[in-house]
This record gives structure tokens, C-alpha cells and sequence, in this order.
């Protein structure tokens, strides 16, 4: 096979440039197996983070010919072919070294969620929820932090003074996460509006586009977030949809089991066997 | 030697842990919520350790789906598929304690996928009499992750991350009191003074070519404990799961879940045939199925039908495999073929595996709803480490306490799917808990010897002064095809002693390699730091390969085929003197208490 011509960033906070590396090509790989080839030949001291090079850990995340992508899940053979691929850090996070950068602004951000207050379990000390009460949660929940959909955030991709008072994406979605949550007791308008600057999202959907585990980051985390932080008596449509989703924070059953007599329901009393096996043929 | 000890960096806390993975993570949670100053460090960014790539679930007893369910049956599951060879009250306290692990991390936040009355889904998995594992479709392993991370931050634990450990030093009276290492974005040294220090480092399998594990599992803790004197045991016990990614060749070796098969998926040769039914062993004959049909009914009823035979535990898959593809009947890339899409409907597939679906998709161009993917056996777990007690994860060393994949023990000779996460959280809270107390009872504060530190410091320095020598990642990659090789799923006597002696000259290569460029994020230099572990625990599991003239679970010998009854009665424990002497004794297995030996005197059903 032919050769491939890797331009790679190389530098520092006081600067850098693009360094060319020609490597021959190989079957099947992807744009992290070329930086490991670069690293264990011509360039042994290129920095780049990678973990899991299965596309669960998020640590590989780079500008790779302009688009924010993980490297580890970028094939070679979508790129153009015979074209240089252009491999450069994240832009919004300041530089470490070469395709490393300084995240710990995601980190300072993750911090000042609250904790989760969860509601007072059943008699029986666990919970019950409804798989399709879950789903929503789960969702945000599949998110592997890899900082692209920050990364893209008009708010904050050239605006490093709004980092102070914007938590991003990343953190609308786990906000949104625990406001879905079927256990949730916690109201987080106050902080979501005076702290975490949710008004300066001008929902371009951006971020929706980047993520690698298709999380509909704009429409399903941060508009809703956005309609709950509006003020309950100036906005009657977003008030309803508070109750409304109030009801689905604790599904029909779950109240059924709270009632007077309550009863867990025991394996013989269920219609069929086994109740829901790990195979589910439905 | 300049004593430049004073320069560098230092931090002193109560309890410090060493990993932030599942284990990790879990300790430090219970070290601060007992009111430990407490630190965590990590060698990546804090949520990416390697319990984020855990995909199956959890196993608990819970008995949510099958309520014949209990830890009884749990334990006696783990013992059989460890081939006896666990530390028994660690296999007991496991299957005890996992049921509350997991509902305590719904407590904080998690969501498991659900049964139809709402309680925590259960999936079955080989080696498991019912299905036992919690989980949340694929990706378990980031629920686990990231909800106890989410806990951590909230707890005012400091995280120091992208900071490796190289070396544990002990005051005079040998207890454990100081870490050093360094802050890899920067290079800078650090140094840890602590009361009490918990490793939770994770695997040694970055040392074969074709592994599950990332760069980080390079056997660090298991290293820095043998060093520091601890006792090693049953260190030729690595797992090979039998499905990992063949094709192509960049991702051979990353995992492809079991619960592909709990879920329905089966084996087939070139020839189509399901061949796991040539390969069930006598043990497991009885509790297996012997036919297709039978095999096929037990996933919606367990009681009255027995399990498929792609559901044995993990080493006699993987062997089976093996020898399928010695054989012949293997496919075009040296695997066989796991085969879902003929099984179970594209929308279920994408819905109970998507993260499979996915990385097929992407990594190798194949649909799993619509063909078969072609999979073999990858270096994946270790089930030896440091021997700790099964109450208390103290290591042999005063200071130290080990949880997780460091520890050995728990998991006997082979390790059953699932249990790999349960372990974390209730041995994790374990290490934490008497790590805690143990810093709390120590009155001295810790003593650092400044010339020790100044030595660990210039032997992590010394590839920089040299010039012209062996790049580190030439030496990794002649560990990892060395080991792949001589050390790898079947073992021989022949090639384990030419593996001792390639261990000792890549050892002295290893003296002489040099390193360029600056300190800050440079990974050449970090792999140079990383070779002296993977040099200590291969050569520990060569020797006690070597030592152990049997196959038991993950551990085969081509020489000696069958398990030998002595030696399943110990375990080979290694230890390495103040001189780097390497010395190997068996001693005899804790025995189990008479009510428990009972639960393998009864037939299954």
C-alpha cells in the first residue's frame, strides 16, 4: 500500500507547528495506530493521551482534519485519500504538549454539581423504576467524557473568559441526567441560571453534532433545561412541562408499592417465566 | 548522588490510594467517608481507568430475575469456576456482599437496566448458575466508573491525576510510608507520605501482544509490592478470554463481551458446527447441556433445561477455541466465529449490545445483526497478585492493602465474567475501611528517607543521560512478543525456561536504554518508567508457570495436561528479598469450614 502523510501538531503554551511524518499504510487502522507508529519510530516523545482504543474511555480526542473526533474510532480509509491528515490538539482547552491538552476546567465544573438526593427507598431498602423512566438518564449516562462537545462550544471554543461562569454541554447533560432521574429530589434551577450560565448556550447544536455516542446533547438535555429554569409564574408552557415530568419521576407501579397493604409482588404471582430474562424477545 | 530529595514536591495525607479505577475509587470513598484526609492518584485522567472498558455487568446475588438465587449458590459458582484454588473467605464475603455494593450505588445515582417490575436486571453469564449480573446494556463498566467518581468529588477527596507511582518506601520499623513519583504532564517528581497506602493498580496484561488491557496495566502495584517485600501468589494465573477482536490487525485483541453469548450468542468453526459441545469437561458435564435444542431452551427456562456450552467459564472457552483454530477449522483471520445475528432480531442486538454494535461497525466494517464476528482468545485478566487477608486486604507489608485486579486470591485460577466488578466495590470498601483504621492506629508519622527517595528519582532519570541506546518502545515490544509467545495460553516447560532467560536479557537492555526529548508529557520516557514493572511481573509469571506442573483454570501446560489434585491443595507464593532475589514456596490453602465444603458435595438440579 501507499505511504501516508501525517501533519501532526507539535508544541506547547508558548507555541507550535505542524510536523510532517510520512508512514507507510496499513490495513485497517486507524488515525491513534499511526501516532503509535510515529511514537515508536521518528517521534518517540509526541504526546497524546489515549486508554481504551475501543472508543469507551474519551481520552483521544483530537481536531482531526478540522472536525473534533476521538482518534481511536477515525479510520484511516474514510479520510481523503492521498491528502495529508491534519492532527491537532482540541482548541479550547489550553495546550499541555503536542495533542495533549489541559482539561481541568471540565473537572472544576464536575465538581460543583451537587450530590444526588435520592427519594427514601421501599420498605424493602431498594428501589423500583420503570426501564422507560430510566431511558432518558441512560442516555446522558452513556456520555465518556471526552470534552468534544465543550470543545465546539461557541461559548467557550474562543472565549476563555466565559469559562469562569459556563459549565458547557458536558455538564448540561449530567444536570439534565439528574433531573430526569426516577429518584431525584433535588431542584437545581437556581444554580443552572445564577452559576452555570445556561442562558449563554445559543443552542447552534454544535455540540449534538461532535458527540461520538450520539447523545442529542441540545435537544434532549439542554432546551428542556432551559424551559425549567424559566420562571415558573412568566412561562405557563414551561411550568406545565414541569408537571408533566414531575409524574414520570415516579412511575404508576412505584406508587402502587407505596400505597396502604403494599406488597412486593413475588415471582410465583407474576404472569409469566421468567419475568424478564436476560434475553428478552420482545 | 546528589540528595535532591528536599526539592521535590511533597504531599502528606492519612490514606492514599494508588489507582482510580473501581477499586480505587471505592477505598478512597470509604477512607473519607471515615474521615481519612484522603488522596487518589492515577496514572490518566480520573474516569478513564480500565473498569471503564468492563462492558458484561456485575454478578450479584440478588435473585431479582431467579429467585432460587442466593450467595451460596453465587460462591459455590465462583469456587468451582476458580478450580478451587481461591482464597475461600474472599470468594464467601464476594458473593455475600455484592447484592448491597450494587444497591448502594443506585443509592448514588446509577442506572441499571431494569426489570419488568422495576427491580435491577440480571443477564446471564458462563459459569454462572443464574443470570446474576447487574448491568446496563454494554457498558457497565462506565456506569460503574462514573457514578463512583461522581461520589468521590463530592466528598473532598484530592485527586492528583496523570501521576504515576514508581516505587513504594517503608520507615524502619517496615511499614509502608512513602510513594514517589511524578506528575507526568510536567515530568516533575512528587513524593506521598501517608499512614496507610491502598494499591488498586489494576493488570500486568499490557505485557502480551494481544490484550483487552490499555497502556496503563503495566503490573505497577503488582511490582511495587513484590519490592516492597510482599508475599505474591498463584502469579501464572492469567486469564485469556476466549472472544477478543482478530481483524484487523490494529485492534486485535480488544473485547468482545461475554454477554454476547449470555444474551444468545454461539460459537461456530469454519464448518458451522457449534463445536463447544466436543469440549464440555467432566466437571461441568452434569449442570451442561448436550444438545442444540436443550441448549437453546434454557434461555427462557433455566430450571428445566441445562446451559449452552459456550456459557463454561472463561479458560475452557478459550482453550476450546484454541484448538479449533490449531486444528484447522478456524476462520480467515485465526479466530472462529461468534454468531448472534442468526440468533436473536438486529433490533434487540442493537439494543442489548450496542456498544458491540458499534465498535464492529466502526473498527472492523462488520454488522453484527447481519454477519458473524470472527473472535479468539485475548490476554485479559489477572487473576494472581499480591496476597492479601480476605477481611482486611492488608498485604504481608504493614501500611499496605491491595484491592481489585492486584490482589490475588478472590478468583482462584479463573475468574467467572462478572465478578471482576463486584470484586472492586466489596473489596474496594474493604481496603478502604481498614486502611482507615489502620492509618488512624498508626502513631508515628510517616518517616522519609531523603537518599531513598534521591535513588528512585535517578534510576526514573537515568534513560535521559544515556545516549544511543534501545528505545523503550522497542524493549515493549519485545516484552509483549516474547511473553505472547513463551508465556501465552499454552504453556510448555521448554519455552517457559527460554522465557526466564530472554526476561534476564531484556533486563540488562533495559539498563541501557535511553530516552529523548524533554520531561513534560513525554511518553517515551513514560514507557521507560513502565518497563521495570512489566519486566518484574513477567518474570514472576514465568516462574510460577514454570513451578506449576499442572493445567488449572487460566493456567495450561501442554506437558502436563490435567489438573493435579497436590496441587490444587496450594498456592505458589513468590517473594522477592532486599537483594532482587526471586524465591517461590507452595503453601497450603486456607481451609474452608465444613458447612461450606458441603455446598460442593450436592449435585446441581
Amino acid at each position: 500500500m501507499a505511504d501516508v502523510t501525517m501533519r501532526v501538531w507539535r508544541g506547547d503554551e508558548d507555541g507550535g507547528t505542524f510536523t510532517e511524518y510520512v508512514m507507510p499504510a496499513v490495513e485497517g487502522e486507524v488515525v491513534l495506530d499511526v501516532i503509535h507508529r510515529i511514537q515508536a519510530g521518528p517521534a518517540p516523545d509526541l504526546a497524546c493521551r489515549w486508554n481504551c482504543k475501543a472508543g469507551k474511555c474519551g481520552s483521544c480526542s483530537a481536531e482531526i482534519n478540522g472536525l473534533p473526533k476521538l482518534m481511536c474510532m477515525t479510520r484511516m480509509d474514510v479520510l481523503p485519500e492521498g491528502e495529508p491528515v491534519v492532527v491537532a490538539p482540541m482548541r479550547t482547552f489550553p495546550i499541555i504538549r503536542d495533542l495533549v491538552t489541559d482539561v481541568a476546567f471540565n473537572y472544576t465544573m464536575a465538581r460543583q454539581v451537587p450530590p444526588f438526593k435520592p427519594r427514601e427507598p421501599e420498605a424493602d431498602g431498594t428501589y423500583r423504576m420503570q426501564q422507560i423512566d430510566i431511558e432518558r438518564g441512560q442516555e446522558f449516562r452513556k456520555c465518556i467524557e471526552c470534552f468534544m462537545c465543550q470543545d465546539v462550544c461557541h461559548v467557550i471554543r474562543d472565549h476563555e473568559e466565559n469559562k469562569a461562569s459556563y459549565a458547557g454541554p458536558r455538564m448540561f447533560i449530567r444536570f439534565m441526567e439528574l433531573e430526569s432521574h426516577p429518584l431525584d429530589t433535588d431542584d437545581r434551577r437556581e444554580l443552572l441560571r445564577e452559576r452555570m450560565g445556561l442562558g449563554m448556550c445559543n443552542i447552534t447544536k454544535c455540540c449534538t453534532e461532535v458527540c461520538p455516542e450520539h447523545i442529542k446533547i441540545t435537544d434532549n438535555a439542554i432546551i428542556p433545561l432551559k424551559e425549567r429554569v424559566v420562571d415558573a409564574s412568566y412561562d405557563p408552557v414551561a411550568w406545565l412541562g414541569r408537571k408533566i415530568l414531575r409524574r414520570t419521576k415516579r412511575s404508576a407501579l412505584e406508587a402502587a408499592l407505596d400505597a396502604p397493604g403494599q406488597h412486593t409482588p413475588t415471582r410465583q404471582e407474576q404472569p409469566t417465566r421468567p419475568v424478564v430474562s436476560a434475553t428478552d424477545h420482545s | 548522588m546528589p540528595d535532591n530529595s528536599h526539592d521535590i514536591e511533597t504531599h502528606d495525607y492519612d490514606v492514599v490510594v494508588i489507582g482510580a479505577g473501581g477499586a480505587g475509587l471505592r477505598a478512597a470513598i470509604e477512607a473519607r467517608e471515615l474521615g481519612q484526609r484522603t488522596a487518589l492518584v492515577c496514572k490518566s485522567l480520573l474516569g478513564k481507568a480500565h473498569t471503564v472498558m468492563a462492558e458484561g455487568g456485575a454478578a450479584a446475588a440478588m435473585g431479582n430475575v431467579w429467585s432460587e438465587d442466593n450467595w451460596k449458590v453465587h460462591f459455590r459458582d465462583t469456587m468451582r469456576g476458580g478450580k478451587m484454588l481461591n482464597n475461600w473467605r474472599m470468594a464467601q464475603l464476594h458473593a455475600q456482599e455484592s447484592p448491597d455494593r450494587i444497591y448502594e450505588l443506585e443509592r448514588w445515582g446509577a442506572l441499571f437496566d431494569r426489570t419488568k417490575d422495576g427491580r435491577i436486571l440480571q443477564r446471564d453469564f458462563g459459569g454462572h448458575r443464574y443470570a446474576r449480573l447487574a448491568h446496563v446494556g454494554d457498558r457497565t463498566g462506565l456506569e460503574l466508573i462514573r457514578t463512583l467518581q461522581q461520589r468521590a468529588i463530592t466528598l473532598d477527596i484530592d485527586v492528583f491525576m496523570e501521576c504515576k507511582i514508581l516505587r513504594l518506601l517503608k520507615d524502619a520499623e517496615g511499614a509502608v510510608s512513602t510513594a514517589v513519583g511524578y506528575w507526568r504532564p510536567t515530568g516533575e517528581m512528587v513524593s506521598f507520605t501517608a499512614r496507610a497506602f491502598v494499591l488498586a493498580t489494576g493488570s500486568i496484561g499490557k505485557s502480551w501482544l494481544y490484550t483487552s488491557n490499555s497502556w496503563e496495566s503495566t503490573g505497577d502495584g503488582h511490582a511495587m509490592a513484590a519490592w516492597a517485600g510482599a508475599d505474591m501468589i498463584d502469579m501464572e494465573c492469567v486469564q485469556f478470554h476466549p472472544t477478543g477482536m482478530v481483524w484487523p490487525l490494529s485492534v486485535r485483541g480488544i473485547l468482545v463481551t461475554e454477554g454476547v453469548r449470555g444474551d444468545g450468542g454461539v460459537l461456530r468453526n469454519s464448518e458451522g458446527r457449534r463445536f463447544m459441545f466436543d469440549y464440555i469437561p467432566p466437571m461441568f458435564a452434569a449442570e451442561t447441556a448436550d444438545s442444540e435444542e436443550e441448549g437453546d431452551r434454557w434461555y427462557d427456562d433455566h430450571l428445566n433445561n441445562r446451559r449452552p456450552p459456550e456459557l463454561l467459564p472463561r479458560d475452557e472457552v478459550a482453550r476450546s477455541i484454541n484448538s479449533e483454530v490449531k486444528a484447522g477449522r478456524g476462520g480467515p483471520h485465526g479466530g472462529v466465529f461468534l454468531d448472534i445475528a442468526t440468533r436473536r432480531s438486529a433490533d434487540e442486538i442493537r439494543r442489548r449490545l450496542p456498544s458491540m454494535y458499534h465498535q464492529f461497525k466502526e473498527l472492523a466494517g462488520v454488522d453484527i445483526t447481519a454477519q458473524p464476528m470472527e473472535v479468539g482468545p485475548t490476554c485479559h485478566y489477572m487473576m494472581g497478585g499480591v496476597r492479601v487477608d480476605a477481611e482486611t486486604e492488608q498485604t504481608t507489608v504493614p501500611g499496605l492493602f491491595a484491592a481489585g485486579e492486584v490482589a490475588g486470591g478472590m478468583h482462584g485460577a479463573n475468574r467467572l465474567g462478572g465478578n471482576s466488578l463486584s470484586d472492586l466495590l466489596v473489596f474496594g470498601r474493604r481496603a478502604g475501611m481498614a486502611a482507615a483504621q489502620f492509618a488512624q492506629g498508626r502513631t508515628r508519622a510517616p518517616a522519609v528517607d531523603g537518599a531513598e527517595v534521591a535513588a528512585v528519582v535517578a534510576e526514573a532519570e537515568a534513560p535521559f543521560g544515556r545516549d544511543g541506546g534501545e528505545s523503550p518502545y522497542d524493549l515493549q515490544s519485545a516484552i509483549q512478543q516474547m511473553m505472547q509467545q513463551l508465556v501465552g495460553i499454552i504453556r510448555t516447560e521448554d519455552e517457559l525456561r527460554r522465557a526466564l532467560g530472554e526476561l534476564d536479557s531484556l533486563s540488562e537492555r533495559a539498563q541501557k536504554m535511553s530516552v529523548s526529548g524533554g520531561r513534560a508529557y513525554n511518553p517515551g520516557w513514560n514507557l521507560a518508567t513502565d518497563l521495570p514493572s512489566m519486566l518484574t511481573t513477567s518474570r514472576l509469571v514465568a516462574k510460577g508457570a514454570l513451578e506449576r506442573r499442572e493445567s488449572r483454570g487460566g493456567h495450561t501446560r501442554e506437558d502436563y495436561p490435567k489438573p493435579d489434585p497436590e496441587l490444587g491443595k496450594v498456592n505458589l507464593v513468590q517473594r522477592i528479598d532486599g537483594d532482587g532475589n526471586y524465591t517461590l514456596e507452595p503453601e497450603p490453602l486456607l481451609e474452608m469450614p465444613a458447612e461450606l465444603k458441603e455446598l460442593f458435595e450436592e449435585e446441581p438440579h
